[in-house]
């Protein structure tokens, strides 16, 4: 396990400097489409954002994972053994993402109550407390603290 | 293509490393990939409640504060983008002394490890904050102030989610911050010059690196999208 061992890798400052400046454009790129998003109201405009922002953050995850865990310059056999088995998250994410959107679906239709919930608004101080009664298990578990400042930010908000 | 062939039969075929890294280095990697398991099995948990509801709190509303911002302000994302830029910042400097390491550059190691470490804590610092904020305002495990984006009443999966992925994370970040101490003490007990190596430094690196990619990902699913 001596120094000699290892494989000898000096690949300069430029890669460190080139890779902190990805990093940090992609950021910025992330962050100037959140906050243009916030005043979007269209829902696919909205989505396509998100998905922007997603491979981005996947863009951000390859530069951090490549070069400065220095995975890239290892040998194919250790980028295998760790790159392979993640491959699982594929399937995970598909799987349980389309699980809780047709739950959603399911519950929407056969479960009046939930839909229902789903539309109350809650709206001014008295109706703050009543909106949330009707709306149940939520704002059940909730503290009194909690309620009055619910209702002081909703009070905010109009 | 075929001295490819021969490349991999050569790894395996005894006489050599077929990774070519130190055992602890393998090992930190295997652990980081369950690690990275753990973490997204959180968030796919997160986005499946998230999926599986009508309605979700707006981020923006919610996460719209900063330290000594006068009260009722309205700027969302500017907190959390200067964590992330924190976190980022501290990376690179640790990249930097991994490769100080590899030079036997013990003053740079000693210099770069120390701003890590201010990196980290500062990062738990402006976590604190905020959940200290959002406490304040009334967030927390079991409750949850705030409403839905469509001004429906909102379920207690949001503060949960949010308290317990960010909460994992910054239990990272500490235990990487110590672990950054600990290898700052040993480079100046000169330790690592006594084994002539500094590998253990990058090992140390790449639990770091690993929290801030995790990061990457926390940023994006809550703070984000």
């Amino acid at each position: 396990m001596s120094h000699t061992a290892q494989h000898e890798e000096n690949h300069g400052n430029g890669e460190v400097k080139k890779v902190t400046i990805i990093l940090s454009v992609l950021t910025i790129i992330e962050l100037v489409l959140g906050f243009w998003m916030i005043d979007i109201t269209s829902e696919a405009l909205r989505l396509a954002i998100k998905g922007a922002i997603i491979i981005l953050m996947m863009a951000k995850a390859f530069y951090i994972v490549a070069y400065f865990m220095h995975l890239k310059h290892e040998l194919k056999n250790l980028i295998m053994t760790i790159v392979v088995p993640l491959g699982l998250f594929i399937w995970f994410i598909i799987a349980f993402l389309y699980d809780g959107n047709s739950f959603r679906n399911l519950r929407n239709t056969y479960d009046p109550y939930f839909k229902e919930r789903s539309t109350i608004k809650v709206e001014k101080k008295a109706e703050g407390h009543g909106g949330g009664h009707e709306a149940g298990a939520a704002h059940a578990a909730a503290d009194t603290t909690a309620h009055a400042k619910d209702t002081v930010s909703v009070e905010n908000k109009h | 293509m075929s001295t490819a062939t021969v490349e991999t039969t050569k790894s395996w075929g005894g006489g050599k490393s077929p990774f070519n890294v130190e055992y602890g280095k393998l090992m930190m990697w295997y652990f980081l990939m369950s690690d990275a398991f753990t973490f997204g099995a959180f968030l796919i948990s997160y986005g499946t409640i998230r999926f599986s509801t009508n309605g979700w709190p707006d981020p923006n509303e919610v996460f719209r504060s900063f330290p000594f911002a006068p009260e009722g302000v309205h700027a969302p994302l500017v907190f959390v983008s200067v964590m992330t830029f924190i976190l980022i910042v501290s990376s690179v400097t640790m990249v930097l002394a991994v490769k100080a390491g590899h030079e036997m550059d013990k003053k740079s190691v000693v210099k770069y490890m120390i701003w890590t470490i201010i990196g980290g804590i500062a990062f738990l610092g402006c976590q604190a904050w905020e959940w200290n904020h959002l406490h304040h305002e009334g967030a927390w495990w079991g409750r949850n102030p705030f409403l839905n984006a469509d001004g429906t009443a909102s379920s207690t999966n949001f503060t949960n989610y949010f308290f317990t992925i960010t909460g994992f994370h910054g239990f990272h970040v500490f235990s990487g911050v110590i672990i950054n101490i600990i290898m700052l003490i040993m480079t100046l007990m000169d330790k690592f010059e006594q084994r002539g190596h500094y590998l253990m430094i990058e090992k140390a690196g790449l639990y770091w690196h690993f929290v801030d990619l995790v990061w990457v990902f926390v940023f994006t699913c809550f703070y984000l999208v």
